[in-house]
């Protein structure tokens, strides 16, 4: 996308709303810290309401153009949902077939929400977690080679690289000339490491950190526990400076606080770096008096809502 | 007091020495939770709190949420098979 001085509303197409998210800043929610500046990006403002679209759009528009995709390929990838749809609304408007492998316990919102755009889901073990989708498509595409576009948002340098060249940058022209820490949640690693490069090469040093969560077992969806998990090969920890790791219940609680304080209803991936943000915020407040945190919140929480068994009971 | 099957999910194979699935006994779900922690120390603690599951953690017997059954008072047959279904991890 062309460098533009302001934001135009007018496309030719749905890709080109990708971007230019907006801040807002936490007020309420970061009080104990008055005198830090804490802000939220929210990536639930691109059109596939996720983070995951920055990624998604690079991935597919890269290989489009160098022949590693074409119309007769299918784009296949496993994918816990926000970046499966960020591959199919980009598969609707660019023409590509989209196939993904999610495990099946993925929220019945997101499956529904990839279908509607033509998206064949194939499932894999719920026990396996993420990684048995890995597996699974790795299988796919070995047994039909030919037939399928991997883009692996695992491996794929893409995935960082959209952050290097947008979030980051977005990120230097909202607030460049104030921001001292930048916070993100760690699922592929993709957000952190192109976010924190470009922000690395800044003329102030800018602290990046990393959120995971605390245990293995946890409820952050999209979340990934480095040290119980299989290391994205984009993943480099000398690429950023720190790892601040959450407990599922502060992640959630974050989540209710930012909603009824701030009203922002997000995910609880970005209800956890919003908990991080605000501590790191509460240090900086008792220790220097001053700062800017800007936090990544990466989709809105009403993907996360699923029809209750208990509504099978009723009526219509 | 029945012996029912659990399915344990990848983070918590560290505690059952790598097994997927284990036995277990016990005439309700608490009580086969308990029994578990007996062989599989910390699995309780991973599973549940002071007020019960886990709001992040879903444990089926079969195919039901056991939130919509009596939680942890659900009662089990010989042969049934739990699962510990993990959040979503990762991108």
């Amino acid at each position: 996308m062309p460098p533009r001085l302001a934001r135009s509303l007018r496309f030719s197409t749905i890709a080109e709303a990708v971007g230019q998210t907006p801040l807002v800043r936490l007020d309420r929610a970061a009080r104990e810290a008055p005198s830090v500046e804490v802000y939220a990006k929210l990536e639930f403002a691109n059109p596939g309401g996720s983070v995951k679209d920055r990624a998604a759009l690079r991935m597919i528009s890269r290989a489009l153009d160098d022949g590693r995709l074409s119309p007769d390929k299918i784009l296949i990838d496993s994918t816990s949902g926000n970046t499966g749809v960020a591959y199919s609304l980009f598969g609707a408007a660019l023409g590509v077939r989209i196939q993904l492998v999610m495990p099946s316990n993925v929220s019945k919102a997101r499956k529904d929400i990839t279908r509607a755009f033509g998206t064949e889901i194939i499932f894999s073990d719920p026990m396996e977690g993420s990684d048995g989708a890995i597996r699974k498509v790795r299988q796919i595409v070995d047994e039909n080679p030919e037939k399928y576009f991997y883009p692996d948002q695992y491996s794929n340098p893409d995935n960082p690289l959209a952050h290097y060249y947008g979030t980051g940058a977005e990120i230097l022209d909202q607030v460049g000339d104030r921001i001292t820490h930048f916070v993100a949640g760690l699922g592929t690693s993709g957000t952190i490491m192109g976010t924190s490069k470009r922000l690395r090469e800044h003329s102030r040093p800018i602290r990046c950190i990393a959120v995971e969560p605390a245990d293995p077992l946890h409820g952050l969806e999209g979340l990934k526990h480095l040290p119980s998990s299989l290391i994205p090969p984009i993943h480099d920890a000398a690429g950023y400076d720190e790892t601040m790791r959450v407990g599922t219940e502060e992640g959630w609680d974050m989540s209710d606080t930012l909603a009824r304080e701030e009203a922002i209803h997000v995910g609880h991936s970005a209800g956890a770096v919003v908990y991080a943000a605000i501590e790191i915020a509460k240090k900086l407040h008792k220790e220097q008096q001053g700062g800017c945190v800007v936090a990544i919140i990466p989709d809105r929480g009403d993907r996360y809502f699923a029809p209750m068994k208990w509504e099978k009971l009723y009526l219509w | 007091m029945h012996t029912v099957t659990v399915r344990i999910p990848t983070p918590l194979r560290t505690l059952t020495g790598g097994a997927d699935e284990v036995t277990a006994t016990g005439a309700t779900i608490r009580e086969v939770v308990i029994e578990m922690e007996g062989r599989f120390p910390g699995i309780k603690d991973r599973l549940l709190d002071e007020k019960g599951v886990r709001r992040f953690i879903n444990v089926y017997l079969g195919d039901e949420d056991i939130r919509f059954l009596d939680g942890l008072d659900t009662q089990v047959k010989g042969g049934d098979q739990l699962s510990i279904v993990p959040a979503i991890a990762g991108g």
